[in-house]
């Protein structure tokens, strides 16, 4: 329940992203699909009980070991959130400039000043 | 409502109460990101999000971005860098990355991962400074830099043509 | 636990829909706001507090940025008259299909949500707080044991910045922007240019003679 309710998350913004013809859409839409993205990653990485990877005092490491969730995905999905944030600030640089360049931002009267 | 380079007097007095926080938090969670929650790219990002509300509350000419904007793009390469020269100080003394700062055995203190702690602050300046850099230009772009952050968040959402800029040079 | 979870996504996947759907750009931002504090939570229910950090700061971030950028260009989705080609419409609907054929065969293929840690997930967590004497493992793995990772994700990062400053800054050479006074400069100041020109015309009869030469040989 948990897999495909993210999968439809993830075609939800696939259908912003291909469907829709303003930028800010799309870049929403770009937004989601990262978001479902990153996720379905730490969701994989999910064990029963959901103990954070981080050990407290006190703790006794093997069963710390044996219960907490996965690691790994949540160290490569924390910068893959902060490159998000970049590439929507490139994404918001590159849409004021078309904003610029076409006085809009929709891709259809875009193609149509284009020529 | 539009003052003279940023928002009402409220927002002013009550960010002017909040940044300190803010800021400190941010290098708080870098700092100890070995040990709690947190690390250089969470804080890293608290601390850009303290400097865009300054920046939205107070404008660029009498916020942050007045004497940190240029400043800015600059420390995100020295981030960078530092991260690189850990690493490469660590191949010169023989250790992999910054483990040549030796640790103290004693689990859960400060001292217990010098090297985890400064690779963390580099990171915390090459995100904050980054992410920083990259919000002023995003800010700042076609209009004169006095007003930024005035009517952000008005409702004149006029779309606007191509427009004359770059008058100011 | 489980329950909350499922409420949750569904809030996620239902705020996505009206993000997208909605007219007005301002309220389609904030509404992806919403999903992203939303995600935030879902992440701190998995197990992954410094994601959960991360992804609340960085939604703030993106929804101001996203703001600024509405403000600047428009408030609002004006509907064009709709005039798409027919075989784009089919063939994205196929390769959709295709990819959701390809994602439930996937899905299908995961092992049991909540069932456990990959391999070297084990190694990490039985090991990180000795050897690295860092009781976070997120932070082991990231700035220790995959550290040269971290590095270039930081390298992405900064490129990414550095796009987005080339891209807007204000000393481009656009040729709109060119001043259209002409090299001259203001009428008083003669000073400078009659030099240059003065030494332009040596350079190009240096250059010419060359090719005259070359064609003579």
């Amino acid at each position: 329940m948990i897999y495909p309710l993210i999968a439809v998350l993830l075609f939800v913004g696939l259908y912003g992203l291909l469907v829709k013809r303003h930028v800010v859409q799309k870049i929403l839409g770009l937004a989601i699909v990262e978001y479902a993205v990153n996720l379905l990653l730490v969701a994989i990485g999910y064990r029963d009980g959901g103990r954070p990877p981080i050990l407290t005092p006190g703790e006794d490491p093997a069963a710390f070991a044996a219960g907490s969730v996965d690691p790994l995905p949540q160290a490569l999905v924390l910068t893959s959130i902060v490159i998000g944030l970049g590439v929507v600030m490139l994404l918001v640089a590159i849409a004021m400039r078309l904003h610029q360049r076409f006085g809009t931002l929709d891709t259809t009267r875009m193609n149509r000043l284009h020529g | 409502m539009s003052e003279p380079g940023g928002m009402s007097p409220i927002v002013r007095i009550v960010t002017r109460w909040l940044l300190g926080f803010v800021l400190v938090f941010g290098f708080a969670v870098a700092l100890f990101g070995h040990l709690t929650p947190g690390g250089g790219f969470a804080g890293g990002v608290v601390i850009t999000c303290g400097f865009v509300l300054a920046t939205l509350a107070f404008g660029a000419k009498t916020g942050p971005a007045a004497w940190f904007g240029r400043l800015a793009s600059t420390l995100d390469a020295v981030g960078a860098l530092a991260f690189l020269a850990l690493a490469l100080l660590g191949y010169a003394a023989g250790h992999f990355l910054a483990q040549w700062a030796g640790r103290d055995p004693e689990p859960f203190r400060l001292t217990s991962a010098p090297s985890l702690v400064l690779l963390n602050l580099a990171i915390l300046l090459k995100v904050g400074a980054g992410l920083f850099a990259g919000f002023l230009a995003v800010a700042a772009f076609g209009r004169a830099a006095e007003d930024v952050g005035t009517d952000e968040f008005s409702d004149a959402g006029a779309p606007q043509g191509p427009e004359p800029e770059g008058r100011e040079a | 636990m489980d329950v909350v979870l499922i409420a949750l996504l569904v809030l996620l996947v239902v705020g996505s829909l009206i993000a997208l759907e909605l007219r007005n750009l301002l309220s389609a931002v904030i509404a992806v706001g919403v999903v992203g504090l939303g995600l935030s939570i879902v992440f701190l229910l998995l197990g992954a507090p410094d994601i959960a950090i991360t992804q609340v700061v960085v939604e703030v971030i993106v929804v101001t940025v996203l703001i600024r950028l509405t403000g600047r260009t428009g408030r609002t989705v004006d509907a064009a008259p709709d005039r798409r080609d027919a075989v784009a419409v089919w063939l994205g609907g196929g390769v959709l299909l295709m990819l959701l054929g390809l994602m439930i065969h996937v899905l299908s293929a995961l092992p049991r949500f909540g069932s456990g840690a990959s391999l070297p997930a084990g190694h990490y967590l039985e090991n990180a707080p000795a050897q690295t004497g860092a009781s976070n493992v997120v932070t082991a793995i990231l700035l220790d044991y995959r550290a040269y990772d971290t590095l270039g994700e930081a390298t992405v990062i900064l490129t990414a910045i550095v796009g987005a400053l080339v891209v807007l800054r204000h000393t481009g050479r656009d040729v709109r922007r060119a001043p259209p006074v002409p090299r001259g400069g203001p009428p008083g100041g003669a000073d400078d240019p009659k030099p240059a020109e003065r030494e332009l015309p040596p350079q190009h009869s240096a250059a010419r003679s060359r090719d005259q030469e070359v064609q003579h040989v």
